[in-house]
């Protein structure tokens, strides 16, 4: 039952084929057999989850079922659900129990699905190697001395190992790109502003965005129909006509133009990325799809001015973490000043208070022209740099991470490193893009190479169109890890 | 030299909405504490703030009233500090680009009228409150206060004594009150000042200046700023130099002390804050607010020194409040009396009344109307003014209309001809020593026989035709 998709669930639990407390069961007893291997999960609640199945069943006899009634979706561990755990990776929130729901957590109750648990993440969604969490780091199925990447390392393992047919994640600057690449699976990152960011705890306002991981293309088109849509209480949301995906799948590809950036076919990208990337490349030529070289000159920023701006963003966003009304507080201090110290000392993990201490500095007093208002004006830069290139195309592919996995440890004491590996997919959200990686084959050691489709704003269908056409050509998303299948 | 005190303003004033700026929990004052915090307002995770739309109304009403220029972008900006009662870690303020610039609001000292300019008017959110009582050896955090609208006036370095500063803050209070955005308490906090002190040789640059948090009473804000300033005064006559610092304001003592100083100073780091977008505000918006607003202050203070003569502080007083002018307005409309004894009685005995039952013009207990009633009684000459003020207080005390309480307590003044003659000649008659004493140049001798003859109608007679029938009889015999 694990190894199918949301879209052959949907169907076998409309035809009462399978019952969701059938199904749900079937992935606790896989997340309860592999997570001690994988690390994907931080909460299981088989009680919670087998409540809303057997719900879930009710509403299907009653024949009042939505397409994701029934599905059980593994949420990353920063969407607030009520009555569970949120901890976001962080000794900080290692006990804080949500009183309320996010959004997209409404959203998909409201449409039936199933909490099968939250998944295993960097501390507060900093990170490319979920190496940062108080949880311990997650495995990658493919190679279990690999990360699975991150910061939705967790909902990347989860779905790459069958633990979950299907995930929700962030990505503020490639946090399900770079992990749905190191793990063969498909994630999408909408455009900002798609999807509400109420009540998915905040890293970098301006560039955080909620998305899925899935299967396939045709998977993410059923989560993302239920996780978009207008929320009030995020000023950021915007307010736009309902799409159906799954129905804008179907279209024909022929004709479409590719953009492949200049500055992401350079002599940067390992050989062993840049072979399956340029093979995937020819499989749209040979749909139908042309493609025009477009330049993306002020790309090399995007890095520099990503570690300004969400740092920045993060040190104001993280402040609520004081020790006073929730979360972890110091047992012992001083006084009041001593208490914030121990509190956010102990609470936070390095990561997490280097970028702290990054945001604190470049907002300083003295430093904020040159820093912050230096880096919002280069972002205004690259953003015009992806206008001028739609204008030429109507979607841009390239590697979503510039090498396939890397070995745990191997970077964790070189955050420099471990910031550029986020260099193809950080520009997309610096300009507020949507985009996607979708696994087209295999570098070194056997690990997963993602191929990055962006798409112009809010243009969600057709890079789901795309990604689509690509895998009924090929079958790439269709291969498993071999000790988890 | 003389010193020259420089004061400049920044008052809070806590917005009339009934949910908070960026949450939907009520803003009501007394609640059990952390009863009105919302989800957003105790900034659990995730979380996020949408600006409320009557709060930015507000503003505008704000701007336009003190004739500021409303920006047509404006933006939010996160304010970072940690505090136990600020529980984002960070106040959500205006820095760069607030909502209104510029404006003036106009004051009255000693009968001259001046401007005080204004620099800015910016939203922003109330901390919550920290109670340090009733928890042993704890601080207590109440959030309900927290996110409550607030708009930040601040005020150029315009004033130049206590005096000066108090009269605009009254006229800012009047003025908040006025235009309904603000309902002005200041036990409770609605209203409270910051004063800017610095003090220079006439003639010299601006001094260091001090500011002085937190004064929530006008008599505080003088007995704040005349300390600030003696003390300012002291130490540079003793060739010592001021530190820019942030003072409070001791009530108990009458003094000020230091809170901090320039270097612990906070770096706010203000940045405009992500999760809001840029304010923009549409010049039809700023048009409707514009059509529902009221004849403000100043345009009644002109219209009352140009149309009815009045002097400029009889205007000031009449536009304390929208209530009070529109009551004097509706009075004198409705009499025969001069607008300057209609204001006269709306600023004296009807002010007085109001202020020895603790009363204000929102519900002054006797009607525009009936004041109308009584002056014109007094003008034509029925009543006496002293028993016009009698029916006053007996009308508010709830015994009926003016002629009502002047037939029933008999207040009618006497001014038939032949009953004041009569009166006049029957005292002339029983006090001969009185006549010699008048006839011998004694001036004070005919009041005392005026007051014989007011004695003998029990104070109705016309006082005028007395006098001048008194007048007559003495000199004719």
């Amino acid at each position: 039952m694990y190894r199918k998709t949301v879209a052959e669930l949907s169907r076998q639990l409309a035809a009462r084929e399978i019952s969701s407390v059938e199904l749900t069961r079937s992935y606790l007893e896989r997340i309860e057999r592999l997570n001690g291997t994988l690390n994907a999960f931080i909460t299981v609640d088989p009680e919670k989850s087998l409540a809303q199945a057997r719900a879930a069943d009710e509403r299907i006899a009653r024949g009042d079922a939505a397409a994701l009634t029934g599905i059980p979706i593994a949420h990353k561990d920063l969407f607030c659900a009520k009555g569970w755990l949120t901890t976001c990776g962080s000794k900080m929130l290692a006990s804080w129990v949500s009183p309320y729901d996010a959004h997209v957590i409404e959203r998909f109750n409201a449409a039936g699905a199933v909490i099968l648990g939250k998944t295993n993440m960097d501390e507060f969604a900093m990170g490319s190697s979920n190496e940062n969490s108080f949880f311990g780091p997650v495995r990658n199925p493919w190679d279990l001395n690999a990360v699975p990447g991150g910061s939705s390392g967790g909902s990347a393992t989860a779905v790459a190992a069958r633990l979950a047919p299907a995930a929700t994640g962030t990505d503020t600057g490639g946090s399900i790109r770079q992990p749905a690449s190191f793990t063969g699976t498909c994630g999408l990152r909408p455009t900002y502003g798609r999807v509400s960011r109420y009540g998915m705890v905040a890293f970098a306002s301006s560039l955080d965005q909620g998305g899925a991981i899935a299967a396939n293309a045709e998977d993410l088109a059923y989560v993302l129909e239920v996780m978009a849509g207008f929320d009030a209480r995020d000023s950021t949301c915007l307010d736009r006509p309902k799409e159906v995906y799954r129905t804008a799948l179907a279209r024909p590809v022929k004709g479409l133009r590719i953009g492949m950036p200049r500055e992401y076919f350079s002599q940067d990208l390992a050989e062993d990325v840049a072979q399956p990337i340029l093979e995937a490349v020819e499989s749209f030529r040979r749909l139908g799809c042309e493609t025009v070289e477009v330049a993306l000159p002020n790309q090399r920023l995007a890095v520099p001015v990503y570690y300004v701006l969400a740092p920045a963003e993060a040190s104001s966003n993280l402040s609520r973490f004081d020790g006073v009304r929730y979360g972890h507080r110091a047992a012992d201090y001083a006084d009041l000043l001593d208490m914030y110290r121990k509190t956010r000392a102990e609470g936070f993990g390095a990561e997490v208070k280097r970028r702290i201490l990054i945001g604190t500095y470049v907002l300083s007093h003295g430093y904020y022209d040159s820093y912050y208002l230096q880096a919002q004006r280069l972002r205004r830069l690259i953003a015009r740099d992806f206008a001028e290139a739609f204008k030429r195309c109507d979607l841009i592919v390239g590697p979503a991470a510039p090498s396939v996995a890397f070995d745990l440890g191997a970077k964790r004491d070189d955050p420099v490193q471990m910031y550029l590996d986020d260099l193809y997919t950080i520009p997309i959200n610096l300009a507020g893009l949507p985009g996607l990686s979708i696994p087209c084959g295999f570098g070194g050691r056997g690990r997963p190479v993602g191929l990055q489709i962006v798409g112009n704003y809010f243009d969600e269908s057709r890079m789901l169109m795309a990604a689509h056409a690509f895998q009924q050509a090929t079958d790439w998303h269709k291969r498993t890890p071999p000790a988890f299948t | 030299m003389s010193w020259e005190i420089v004061i400049g303003l920044e008052t809070h004033a806590q917005l009339t909405t009934a949910s908070k700026i960026f949450s939907g929990a009520s803003t009501a004052f007394g609640a059990p504490p952390n009863t009105q915090a919302s989800a957003v307002d105790l900034a659990l995770p995730g979380v996020l703030p949408v600006l409320n739309r009557g709060a930015v109304e507000r503003a505008i009403r704000f701007g336009l009233a003190v004739e500021g220029e409303i920006a047509a972008v404006s933006v939010f900006a996160r304010k970072n500090y940690f505090y136990p009662d600020l529980p984002k870690g960070y106040q959500i303020s205006q820095y760069e680009r607030p909502v209104v610039s510029g404006g003036r609001v106009a004051i009255v000292v000693e009968g001259a009228e001046k401007v005080v300019q204004l620099t800015r008017a910016h939203l922003e959110e109330d901390a919550g409150k920290s109670l340090h009582e009733d928890f042993h050896g704890m601080t207590g955090i109440d959030l309900n206060r927290a996110g409550t609208p607030l708009l930040e006036i601040v005020t150029e370095p315009d004033m130049r004594s206590a005096a000066e500063a108090v009269a605009y803050a009254r006229a800012l209070h009047a003025l908040v009150r006025w235009i309904g955005i603000c309902d002005g308490n200041m036990q409770e906090g609605s209203f409270r000042c910051d004063a800017n002190v610095s003090v220079r040789r006439s003639g010299d640059p601006l001094g260091t200046r001090c500011e002085i948090k937190n004064l929530n009473s006008f008599r505080f804000l003088e007995k704040a700023i005349e300390f600030e300033a003696r003390r300012q005064i002291a130490v540079l006559e003793d060739g010592g130099r001021i530190s820019q610092e942030t003072r409070l304001f001791d009530p108990e003592r009458g003094e000020t002390r230091t809170l901090r100083t320039k270097e612990e100073a906070h770096d706010y780091r203000y940045f405009p804050d992500p999760d809001l977008l840029p304010l923009e505000i549409s010049g039809a918006w700023i048009e409707a607010v514009r059509r529902s607003m009221p004849a403000l202050p100043q345009e009644l203070r002109e219209k009352f020194r140009e149309r009815y003569s009045l002097t400029p502080y009889d205007a000031a007083l009449l536009t304390e409040s929208r209530e009070k002018a529109a009551f004097f307005e509706a009075a004198l409309a409705a009499t025969r009396a001069t607008p300057k004894v209609a204001a006269n009685w709306v600023n004296g005995e009807m002010a007085a009344l109001l202020n020895l039952c603790e009363g204000d013009f929102s519900a002054p207990g006797v009607e525009p109307a009936e004041l109308a009633r009584l002056l014109d009684l007094v003008a034509d000459a029925t009543l006496s003014a002293k028993a016009a003020k009698e029916a006053l207080h007996a009308m508010a005390d709830g015994e009926g209309s003016a002629d009502e309480i002047v037939a029933r307590r008999g207040l009618k003044q006497i001014s038939d001809a032949g009953a004041i003659e009569a009166a006049v000649a029957g005292v002339v008659a029983a006090n001969p020593k009185l006549v010699a004493d008048y006839r011998a140049g004694r001036e004070k001798a005919f009041n005392a026989l005026v007051g014989k003859v007011m004695g003998a109608t029990q104070g109705k007679a016309n006082p005028a035709q007395v006098n001048e029938v008194l007048r007559r009889l003495l000199s004719s015999s």
